[in-house]
């Protein structure tokens, strides 16, 4: 690089700030493309009509954070054995610095997150957003709102007050009056012929590993179909639907389109 | 891969077709799991003979390629499909044993195996101990004659005090005085056969009925006998309604409630397992018990819909 006239100080000192910032982005996205895939993921072109609406998504992506962040915190300090369960509970909440908050913030999120998962169904359903090619988004959804649903119940026996324990036996006997296989499920669910020990601590086994487990893995998957389908626009759009949009990255649309109709009709 | 660059697409009758084989290994694996619970020795022998014949099946059509037997195929699309890649590109030097083709289904294959190796073990160790090797156990309610004939006692106690209140249980008690030379008692299990809520007794209890509570020590810990003069009971859960001999009067429920087997042992009144009841003729010792093997609560035991359950859990 020529410069025509040597920097002042000044010039150079912010270059030298700026290299500061930008060496170690450049160094990582140099070895795995991770800062040029950020930026896409984040800064990717989306139909210019969408409104708020859609970012109930987003939205119900940061309740189950939340969720998961307080979540693990509350099992630095939860024990879940019947005799110590309740104790801990009200030892997060009396006694623990900010445990109140911590508590609180997972037991009333807990409601957010459901509330929120419904919302956003509800958006993509009066959008139509499920219709073809995101058809496989709403199943993994679906599958999301059952793994949600399924924290509600594990979590909600945890704090084992006579609440929780009734709540949890009403819960189990339901789902033992399923047909055929619902006195295996319920038995299952309980670990043997009544609650107990071995229920507790596998609720807790569940509600923390399992289920988080599964909900992380679909989230990605079903983040992946977003960003791959791209983002619907509103019913009300002027755009004729399944026109070219400027602003869209054709390749994404012809990467989609072009495999189907490449298909040969019959072989030979 | 581009289908254009490199010829026609694959035909599809080049293909194996679509084997049963793995679906009747699956049926034997499934077969010998429900052995392990109902009769470990006959249904899961049977479950293994069907996954080992199966298994063998799978096998033997899955390396048919690897060992060289050719696979039935369409002789015409063969020839012209032959006939095309002869002229496409050279013949290859060795079409029996492709290693490339080895490599692949032996990483498949061996890491189809270890998975499994992990997985059974692991799902075993998740499910049967649910079912298998369930503790039974027997409660000491103390001496007979704690319980004086014609009165009811709302009982409650730890089935396990090693385990702690979580095993609390209540039973309504009633001794019906000796049928022959056989003490007769009515012990009802207050878990409601709805959904399993505690229901209550509908009546006046203690110090109304003027009587002092009884507490028995035994070897189950501390019992706590309550004097009741119940209508009948209720459950405070759903509103379902049972008469004095369990019966079901109103709401949800779809049987009379449940009732402890007893024996008398050295004068004292010991507690058996439950079994369900779907109703009582009679009251007190002339009633006709129809009793069923133990089943959750909001599951029939008779009429049409006792079909939805024909296998319980094994249950002590």
């Amino acid at each position: 690089m020529a410069l025509r006239r040597p920097p002042t100080k000044a010039e150079l000192r912010r270059e030298q700030m700026l290299s500061l910032v930008t060496y170690p982005l450049d160094w990582l996205e140099e070895r795995s493309g991770l800062v040029g895939g950020v930026r896409y993921f984040l800064f990717r072109k989306v139909p210019g009509d969408i409104n708020w609406m859609q970012t109930l998504g987003s939205a119900t992506l940061t309740a189950f954070i939340v969720q998961a962040v307080t979540g693990v915190i509350l099992a630095m300090y939860y024990q879940p054995t019947p005799h110590d369960a309740y104790s801990s509970i009200q030892n997060i909440t009396d006694h623990v610095t900010m445990g109140w908050l911590v508590r609180g913030m997972h037991k009333w999120g807990a409601s957010v997150f459901i509330i929120l998962m419904f919302l956003h169904m509800g958006r993509v359903f009066l959008f139509g957003a499920y219709k073809y090619p995101r058809e496989l988004n709403w199943i993994v959804g679906v599958l999301l709102l059952l793994m949600g649903m399924m924290e509600g119940f594990t979590g909600y026996l945890l704090p084992w007050d006579q609440t929780a324990y009734w709540a949890s036996v009403v819960g189990i006997n339901l789902n033992g009056t399923a047909p055929f296989l619902g006195p295996w499920l319920a038995q299952f669910l309980r670990g043997g012929q009544e609650i107990g020990a071995d229920t507790l601590s596998r609720f807790y086994s569940i509600h923390m590993l399992v289920l988080p487990g599964a909900i992380i893995g679909l989230i990605t998957l079903h983040l992946y179909l977003v960003v791959r389908l791209g983002v619907t626009s509103p019913p009300w759009s002027k755009e004729a639907a399944g026109t070219e949009r400027p602003a869209a990255p054709s390749t994404v649309r012809q990467g989609l389109i072009s495999p189907a109709q490449g298909e040969p009709g019959g072989s030979e | 891969m581009e289908p254009s660059e490199h010829g026609p697409a694959p035909d599809e009758s080049q293909l194996p077709s679509p084997t049963l084989w793995p679906a009747g290994f699956a049926v034997g694996i499934a077969v010998v799991l429900v052995g392990l619970i109902v009769d470990p020795a006959v249904i899961s022998s049977i479950g293994a003979v069907i996954a080992i014949v199966f298994g063998f099946l799978w096998a033997r059509q899955a390396t048919a390629e690897l060992r060289g037997r050719p696979v039935a195929v369409e002789p015409e699309t063969r020839e012209l499909r032959a006939a095309a890649a002869a002229q496409a590109r050279p013949a290859p030097t060795s079409t029996r044993f492709p290693r490339s083709r080895f490599l692949e289904a032996a990483t498949l294959g061996l890491g189809g195996v270890i998975g499994g190796l992990v997985t059974l073990p692991v799902a075993g160790f998740a499910v049967l101990p649910s079912f298998l090797g369930q503790k039974r156990h027997e409660v000491d309610l103390g001496l007979l004659t704690a319980f004086p004939e014609g009165k009811w006692f709302i009982a409650t106690f730890m089935t396990d005090p090693a385990e702690g209140e979580v095993s609390r249980r209540t039973a309504f008690v009633r001794n019906n005085g000796v049928v022959g030379n056989v003490p007769s008692f009515t012990l009802i299990s207050n878990r409601c056969v709805h959904l399993g809520c505690p229901t209550q007794a509908n009546g006046p209890t203690g110090a109304i009925l003027g009587e002092k509570n009884v507490v028995e020590h035994t070897a189950n810990g501390e019992i706590l006998l309550r004097p009741v003069v119940p209508a009948g009971f209720g459950c405070p859960c759903h509103g379902s309604q049972f008469d004095t001999e369990g019966n079901r009067t109103a709401g949800p429920a779809v049987r009379a409630l449940d009732r402890y087997a007893f024996e008398i042992r050295d004068g004292r009144v010991i507690l058996l397992s439950t079994f369900s009841v779907s109703h009582v003729d009679g009251t007190g010792a002339q009633a006709k018990i129809f009793k069923y093997k133990q089943a959750g609560p909001g599951e029939h035991i008779d009429g049409p819909e006792q079909w939805l359950y024909p296998l319980q859990p094994p249950h002590h």
